[in-house]
């Protein structure tokens, strides 16, 4: 029981981060290797905000007003000049903006980790078994802002330009869409959704450094492609994956020192059977 | 005046020039149509008028402005809407999703419903399919949609970019029948067509395009009649 909770909550904070991956690649159709360092980033906002004021809501308020500036800014300073560049030219641009974000970070706070103490949780009973606070809060909020965005998406008319930029961008085009602004707002969804994972990662791991985001960013780029990279509902679904088995392996002392190898040996089967990831649709070549 | 006015327009892909200095206009109310055969630039004009590509060259007047430089999606509130070549909806979106994307640009949502309500009376079967999902329609159901699509933002100038291709012979003077109602409720039509018989037919004006440059411009019964026109792109 405490396994699927905690595998679970894993597996949703990967999907927040996914989600980001797969909603900048589907809509500005490019691969964002820097956004695990914009977890880093949320996360050294609310260890800054916490060492000033000491609570918790506004150090959430600051992450997430920081990653959304700074994705915003990234976007406009280092992709959008690039937009009909070589994906290639775009994707080494990312990794440059990477190891920016990480060497800024260790310019001002330091190479050391250091503790972040958000929140103090009791653990809850439930019969004979132990249920971790931070895991259901985690798992509660992120479903009800994966429900939101996926309502925001599919219901409103800013979600439906989304879609149309993301299927066809010269015709959302001609449809009046103005497409910078749209891909400026998904890299402002992604931005506050990677701030949200960062505060439920602190949860996870209270500890904070300038590489911090990699290995999530690596999971969660693994989840995105595994779910179909492009496909939302396929972030989600390949990012609790990916949390459920890593939580498992973790806990089976046989498979543990193995986690990461499973997790991307997983990736690389799932690519073997359905080369555009679970929920992933083949591109139709255009006549 | 004209309502739209192309001078000098000039575009090139790489070292290739593909079109090479083009003038034509289009009058309010007019059905005008540009014919040529593949690759002689039809669609590469379609794109540069509305700036989905660069222009080397020229200038663009559209309804007393200056439209050169501006970005697609501006042009839309202005009153130019078009149907690219081949229809491009999206097709992952229902019918009414795609209609509404059409009325991006506009506000006033009894407005928008009113001209939502003008689609499916004219076109009774997107109105049974507005749930379905656009990629399942036929070819024919498809071009429908992406007409409909563009009237949905009101346009001054609706620009079709080879509306009958691959469509079935009985869709095809569909198709033109659709043009010449949508002209005659006031909507100026320029239409770039391989299909030029039927294209000229219907046409107030036409120019003929040849490799990037304009030979010959008539209105179209004299292009329907013109020996040259005749033996080049109607079958003899």
């Amino acid at each position: 029981m405490s396994t699927l909770i905690d595998g679970l909550s894993l597996g949703v904070i990967y999907a927040l981060i996914a989600l980001g991956y797969t909603m900048v690649y589907g809509i500005a159709k490019m691969l964002n290797f820097a956004h695990g360092d914009i977890i880093m980033v949320g996360a050294y906002s609310v260890f800054a905000t916490l060492a000033l004021c000491g609570l918790a809501f506004p150090a959430i308020l600051v992450a997430v007003i920081v990653c959304v500036l700074l994705g915003i800014s990234v976007e406009r300073v280092a992709y959008r000049p690039l937009r009909g560049a070589s994906p290639l030219a775009v994707l080494i641009t990312a990794i440059g903006v990477s190891y920016l974000l990480q060497s800024i970070a260790q310019l001002i706070f330091g190479a050391k980790p250091r503790t972040v103490e958000l929140f103090s949780f009791t653990p809850i009973r439930i019969g004979n078994s132990t249920i971790s606070g931070a895991s259901l809060l985690t798992l509660g909020v992120c479903i009800v802002i994966m429900a939101a965005l996926t309502l925001f998406v599919n219901r409103t008319k800013t979600g439906h330009a989304m879609l149309a930029v993301s299927e066809d961008r010269g015709a959302a085009q001609l449809m009046g869409i103005n497409v910078n602004r749209i891909i400026m707002l998904t890299f402002a969804i992604g931005s506050a959704l990677a701030a949200f994972a960062s505060v439920f990662y602190l949860l996870y791991i209270p500890s904070v450094n300038p590489t911090l985001g990699s290995m999530p960013g690596i999971k969660a780029f693994t989840a995105a492609v595994i779910g179909g990279i492009g496909s939302i509902p396929g972030a989600m679904i390949g990012g609790v994956l990916l949390g459920l088995i890593e939580t498992i392996c973790l806990r089976v002392p046989a498979l543990a020192p193995f986690t990461t190898s499973i997790e991307f040996g997983l990736l690389i089967v799932i690519l073997l059977f359905k080369p555009t990831g679970l929920l992933g649709k083949r591109r139709r070549e255009k006549v | 005046m004209a309502l739209l006015e192309v001078t000098g327009l000039e575009v090139s892909y790489g070292p290739i020039k593909a079109i090479r200095g083009v003038d034509f206009s289009v009058n309010q109310g007019e059905i005008v149509a540009l014919i040529g055969a593949n690759g002689a630039g039809k669609t590469t004009i379609m794109h540069a008028l509305c700036n989905l590509i660069g222009k080397q060259a020229g200038k663009v007047m559209f309804d007393g402005q200056d439209i050169t430089a501006i970005p697609a999606h501006k042009l839309v509130p202005m009153g130019m809407a078009q149907v690219p070549e081949g229809r491009r909806i999206f097709q992952e979106l229902t019918v009414s999703e795609n209609l509404t994307l059409g009325a991006y640009t506009r506000k006033d949502k009894a407005e928008i419903n009113a001209t939502l309500e003008e689609v499916y009376q004219r076109f009774p079967i997107l109105k049974e399919r507005q749930k379905q999902i656009a990629g399942t329609l036929s070819g024919g159901e498809q071009q429908m949609l992406a007409m409909s699509r563009a009237l949905m933002s009101h346009p001054k100038l609706l620009l079709l970019d080879e509306p009958s291709m691959g469509l079935s012979p009985l869709y095809v003077s569909n198709i033109f029948e659709m043009i010449q109602e949508v002209n005659k409720s006031g909507t100026t039509v320029l239409l770039v067509e391989q299909n030029a018989k039927q294209a000229l037919a219907i046409a107030n004006r036409a120019y003929v395009l040849e490799i990037g440059v304009i030979s010959k411009t008539g209105t179209g019964k004299e292009l329907l009649n013109d020996d040259s026109i005749r033996r080049a792109y109607l079958g003899g």
